[in-house]
């Protein structure tokens, strides 16, 4: 008896769920994943066919057009610091005392060997101006209950003109996401794991990135310290801020 | 004998002018089609070893599977040790450590900003050691059109068309932009020393040349060659010997799924070059051929005219008591004679024509512009032994079995009726 009556509270508990269309999920997810702005510690393995290698970065980002990252380890990368403002993306190497700029299909190369590219960096942009979302179903993804999202661009400049989602019912927070060619073509998975709450958000402090085209075990992108709406300096985001 | 037939040919031009003129024209062309074929194919052959396949190939088996992108990360490691092994092991064979990579070139303005970029092929090769080959096998000392060579490590050599697309002079600075060999960011500052043309659309569309150690540096690949390329001392591909070679060396590996470890492939393995060698030498056997054949049919038809031609000549001789036997030997004396001079003629001809060809070349450039075959843009004919007797054989015989064929019908003259047959 008792166990029907608890079986009873957790299907109206469950139910109690209001129901969401996909435009509301995919609103939800960009409010936990963008901000005004954000400065985060991060450490990126690359597992490459020959080993593994990590490097730690500080990034600084505002909205989705200004963001500056300068790698802090290992000794080889320390110093080389990335600029993007506008849609244009600058790099910095300290060995050379050189800036140069990256655009055109070079953007689309990987950023120190990972499974990420200058795109995937740069296109910052809110899931919700650039797709067009649909609910594909229900299901369950490492215990947890998803909405399967089938998105399309409905933008022209976007880097991979249609994913596909698992998204946490609960925290509305993609746990597995899927990047397709416009030939659907699969060319990059991420699995997005270990959510906290930050700032009153969920978000994953762990992606494990697989670009399909290329050999290796993918790179694990691990989020070290994040926080949001912070007070940075404007001179961050310039050119001169890269030589200092 | 041949002196009274060489009288006669020289003084009846009816009998001898036409066949001189069809073998001379014939001969001449399968000569210069010969040569020409030989040339065209010779050059783009050496010039695949030399820049890209060398006769034998040293790289990782994964380098291997993916050797078109010029993976820089699939590299052999200890490079200079497996050198040293292969140099002791196989004499016979020169061989030079290399590192093919792609990037992008970045020209700096007066500030150090950018002010131009453009994607490049790297060449990192040894350029400085005393004893090296290698600036001659990139022809680089007469390719060289502005500046001069490399002194140190810090300086490059760029394709000509390419730094007049940026506006670049020798002693201006550049920075190459790419990946190492573990996938970090590769920045590195070179100076221009001077400017190339190697008269390939391919290389010159925009290529940067340095020293190895610059390039090991540069890409994070200390002790470390992309590729070792094996060179025949006698400079010609030994098709035998490098399978022999190759497979000894492979045989010496150790079995196993290392996808690092060392493999060796022939000229004739690398990037489609068996099935370009197979294809190109049947068609240029082909081509020879039918060259060859429709000369022959020709000759052979004038032979057959020239033959029935005489009809009434022949009964005049039979007529005055002349033997048919004699009749029949002094007309293939005739036609070898013929055949002989319009050989001779020819092949000089042909040879000659083929000579300039070799000297002068033909500029192709324009029409290779979007080709990604490494074909020199001006193709040369290739003189050889077997243009000494390609056209002189088909030349002598076809003529010479055209009139054995129409004389025949010497034998089926009726010595009775001949004097009807000369009335009418």
């Amino acid at each position: 008896m008792k166990c029907n009556i608890l079986c009873l509270i957790l299907v109206l508990a469950a139910g109690s769920v209001p129901a969401q269309t996909a435009g509301e999920i995919i609103r939800k997810i960009d409010d936990n994943l963008s901000a005004r702005n954000r400065v985060t510690e991060s450490a990126m393995t690359i597992h490459g066919r020959r080993g593994s290698r990590t490097l730690t970065a500080k990034s600084y980002a505002e909205g989705t057009r200004k963001a500056f990252t300068e790698y802090l380890s290992p000794a080889a990368e320390r110093g080389t610091k990335m600029l993007k403002l506008e849609g244009q993306l600058w790099i910095y190497s300290p060995g050379t005392d050189r800036t140069v700029q990256i655009s055109g299909h070079l953007l689309r190369q990987s950023v120190m060997g990972s499974d990420l590219s200058y795109e995937d960096m740069m296109d910052d942009r809110k899931l919700a101006e650039i797709y067009e979302p649909l609910i594909a179903g229900e299901e369950e993804l490492d215990g947890r209950p998803v909405w399967i999202l089938e998105l399309s661009a409905r933008v022209s400049d976007a880097a991979y003109p249609r994913q596909k989602l698992w998204v946490d019912r609960e925290r509305f927070v993609p746990l597995r996401q899927e990047l397709y060619a416009r030939s659907g073509k699969l060319l990059k998975t991420a699995l997005l794991s270990d959510l906290q709450r930050v700032g009153g958000r969920w978000y994953p402090m762990q992606v494990l990135y697989k670009d399909m085209l290329k050999q290796g075990k993918g790179t694990e992108f691990r989020t070290i310290q994040i926080a949001f709406d912070q007070a940075i300096p404007e001179w961050i985001f310039s050119k001169a801020a890269l030589k200092q | 004998m041949i002196r009274f037939l060489l009288k006669g040919i020289l003084h009846d031009r009816h009998r001898s002018l036409m066949p001189l003129i069809v073998i001379t024209i014939g001969v001449a062309l399968t000569v210069l089609g010969h040569a020409w074929i030989q040339g065209v194919m010779g050059e783009a052959y050496t010039m695949s070893a030399h820049f890209a396949t060398g006769h034998l190939k040293v790289m990782t088996r994964a380098y291997a599977d993916d050797q078109g992108q010029m993976p820089v990360d699939l590299a052999l490691t200890g490079s200079s040790g497996l050198t040293e092994r292969l140099a002791a092991e196989m004499p016979e064979i020169d061989w030079a450590p290399r590192i093919r990579f792609g990037g992008l070139i970045d020209f700096p303005d007066s500030a150090g900003e950018t002010r131009a970029q453009g994607p490049v092929a790297g060449y990192a090769i040894d350029l400085l050691s005393p004893a090296t080959r290698e600036p001659g096998r990139f022809n680089l000392p007469e390719a060289l059109l502005s500046g001069r060579m490399p002194r140190d490590a810090r300086e490059a050599l760029l394709t000509h068309d390419f730094a007049e697309k940026f506006a670049v002079q020798p002693g201006d600075p550049f920075t190459f932009f790419g990946s190492t060999m573990e996938g970090s960011l590769a920045f590195y500052n070179f100076t221009v020393a001077g400017t190339v043309r190697f008269g390939s659309e391919v290389l010159d569309h925009g290529a940067f040349i340095i020293d190895l150690t610059a390039g090991q540096q540069a890409l994070a690949m200390q002790d470390a060659a992309g590729e070792i390329l094996g060179f025949f001392r006698s400079g010609y591909f030994d098709a035998r010997a490098a399978q022999r070679l190759t497979d000894r060396f492979n045989s010496s590996q150790p079995a196993g799924t290392d996808e690092f470890a060392p493999v060796m492939i022939t000229m004739r393995d690398q990037e489609g070059m068996a099935q370009l060698m197979d294809y190109t030498n049947a068609i240029g056997s082909i081509m020879v051929l039918l060259f060859v054949v429709a000369m022959s049919v020709v000759l052979w038809n004038t032979g057959l005219i020239g033959g029935l031609r005489r009809h009434g000549e022949f009964g005049v001789r039979l007529a005055l008591g002349e033997e048919k036997g004699h009749i029949y030997r002094s007309l293939i004396g005739e036609a070898l004679l013929i055949g002989l001079i319009g050989s001779v003629t020819g092949t000089l001809l042909g040879l000659g024509l083929a000579w300039y060809m070799q000297v002068v070349g033909l500029d192709i450039g324009d029409a290779m512009k979007a080709s990604t075959m490494m074909v020199p843009a001006v193709v040369r004919t290739r003189i050889s032994a077997t243009d000494f007797w390609i056209g002189f054989l088909p030349g002598l015989l076809s003529m010479t079995l055209g009139n054995a064929l129409s004389g025949l019908r010497i034998y089926r003259r009726d010595t009775a009726q001949l004097f009807k047959e000369l009335e009418a």
